[in-house]
């Protein structure tokens, strides 16, 4: 029997083949508990242990007893950017894994596409592994970090945007220097973490060090929330700052990737994938 | 969409094709044709620069310099247009693992944006006898399930040139000759040109009209299975392979 297939002309950009491959990701969760169960496990568990830290300190630490949900909120928040950027990378290197780039690559599929589908993998895993956890904080420590109200949304995307820029160049990395480089996308974001003044105020940084932290759209975000949280304030300069530094973040970030797959397609990687 | 083609009496046109890394020329200088609607070989021994020159035919490897001209159009330039209309299948890249048949085959029609994508999946399914084993895991299936699974997926969008990298590889006479009489009935169908790399040469007698030797990333000869028998003075393809790779010229044979 012949099926009438026919060909649409092709286009630059398609929004059904970033479908496609987001829905590869999908058939692989569905297919795969202990997946989905790691997304939440990490987050809630971060999350347990910050809060007993601030039930241990709120007697005794002005800092804490000032905003009670202060150490859980920082938790919470950091994993949107450490989950993000985990999403773009471990998405990505599942194709790696799977020894699945050179079929990918000789479909019509374009890296920007890719980068699409990475990003809204992304989104979906840091909704759904600090959704949990959030949702968690609520009857284990009486701690709903929807209280924040709308700033909460501007927290989210500024983080999770930083997050997507650091896992692009990431992943970029792994493809151009192998597998043997996927500890790259475990410990990147841990190297930025002391700077990005979760847990304290940038102010604690030595003083060299502080206009680095603040060349960092995580810092913004954390001095954001620990205002909004302190004085019930939303300090625009720093949601405007983090924004600012996002777009150069991010598009630095997709360059990088970019860049990274043409050298890829000059070394012949895309076929030999490995270690 | 109709394209120009600049002689149509040719699909593939490579022009002095060359790609080193560092050191290491792997394509030397290569120029050859493929005609429209037959099947060409690409062969050599191991290291001749087949799956090099495969490689850069699909723009998955950027040539050092040289010119691809692929359906009438350059290959560098407009690889993405070219790619909607061309596909690939080797048994050395995989597919997801954990996802099944379908599944893959679903995700790789979405890909090339097809319409009726059920219908065609099961369409392909049964003419590949995989219809039994569409709801299984990619992972679980036998060397020659996963080789026939491959090629449905480069069949999903009826590509008008097929490369094909070792086809039949690992595979047991019977599925190989199934997968043979499924690319030759494909061909019938559609006139669809095929330029594969095999080291089987009863395969390349069979389905192949014309071949291309590759020696050390150059082109050492070309012409039907026939012709380069007769030249060689042999009786088959595998002997004038074996006199090919071990640099027994046609002249030589002749003296």
């Amino acid at each position: 029997m012949m099926i009438d297939t026919k060909l649409t002309p092709d286009i630059n950009f398609s929004p059904r083949r970033i479908y496609a491959n987001v829905l590869r990701h999908l058939y692989l969760m569905r297919t795969s508990w202990p997946r989905v169960l790691e997304m939440v496990y990490w987050p809630t568990v971060q999350m347990i242990l910050w809060g007993f830290i601030t039930l241990s300190l709120k007697d005794n630490s002005s800092y804490v007893a000032q905003a009670a949900g202060i150490l859980i909120s920082a938790v919470l928040l950091w994993d949107v950017l450490f989950r993000g950027q985990l999403g773009i990378a471990l998405v990505f290197m599942e194709e790696m894994w799977s020894r699945n780039l050179g079929h990918l690559f000789v479909s019509p599929l374009r890296p920007y596409e890719l980068v699409a589908s990475l990003i809204l993998m992304s989104l979906l895993r840091t909704l759904i592994g600090v959704g949990g956890a959030v949702l968690a904080a609520i009857p284990l420590f009486h701690y709903n970090l929807f209280d924040m109200g709308l700033p909460l949304i501007s927290f989210f995307f500024n983080l999770i945007i930083f997050g997507w820029a650091i896992g692009l160049t990431v992943s970029g990395m792994v493809l151009r220097f192998g597998l043997g480089a996927e500890s790259v996308a475990w410990v990147t974001v841990f190297a930025l973490q002391p700077l990005c003044a979760i847990y304290y105020p940038v102010s604690v940084l030595p003083t060299w060090l502080q206009p680095i932290a603040w060349c960092l759209p995580a810092s913004h975000v954390f001095e954001g929330m620990r205002e909004l949280m302190f004085q019930q304030t939303f300090n625009s300069h720093h949601f405007y700052m983090a924004s600012g530094l996002n777009v150069i973040f991010l598009a630095g970030g997709i360059a990088a990737f970019l860049a990274f797959f043409r050298v890829a397609r000059q070394r012949g990687l895309l076929l030999q994938v490995g270690e | 969409m109709s394209i120009a083609i600049t002689n149509p009496e040719y699909v593939i046109e490579v022009d002095k094709l060359y790609k080193n890394f560092e050191q290491v020329e792997a394509v030397n200088n290569m120029s050859f044709k493929v005609r429209r609607g037959i099947t060409t070989a690409l062969l050599g021994g191991n290291g001749a620069g087949k799956t090099t020159t495969i490689a850069m035919l699909l723009g998955l490897l950027l040539p050092s310099s040289g010119r691809i001209t692929i359906l009438g159009e350059d290959m560098l330039k407009n690889r993405y247009r070219l790619l909607h209309r061309m596909n690939f299948s080797s048994p050395y890249v995989d597919l997801p693992q954990r996802l099944t048949i379908r599944q893959n085959l679903t995700v790789y029609g979405h890909l090339y944006r097809l319409n009726n994508l059920a219908k065609r999946i099961e369409s392909l399914a049964a003419e590949l006898n995989l219809t039994e084993l569409l709801d299984r895991r990619y992972g679980k299936l036998s060397a020659g399930q996963k080789t026939r699974v491959s090629l449905a997926k480069s069949l999903l969008n009826d590509p008008e040139l097929l490369l094909l990298d070792e086809p039949t590889a690992s595979l047991d006479p019977d599925t190989a000759d199934s997968i043979r009489s499924h690319l030759e009935r494909y061909q019938q169908r559609t006139g669809a040109t095929i330029l594969l790399a095999s080291h089987n040469m009863a395969e390349v007698e069979r389905m192949c009209a014309d071949v291309i030797m590759l020696k050390k990333g150059q082109v050492v000869d070309v012409g039907s299975p026939d012709e380069l028998i007769a030249r060689f003075g042999r009786n088959t393809m595998e002997e004038v392979f074996i006199d090919i790779a071990r640099s027994r010229s046609a002249e030589a044979q002749d003296a």
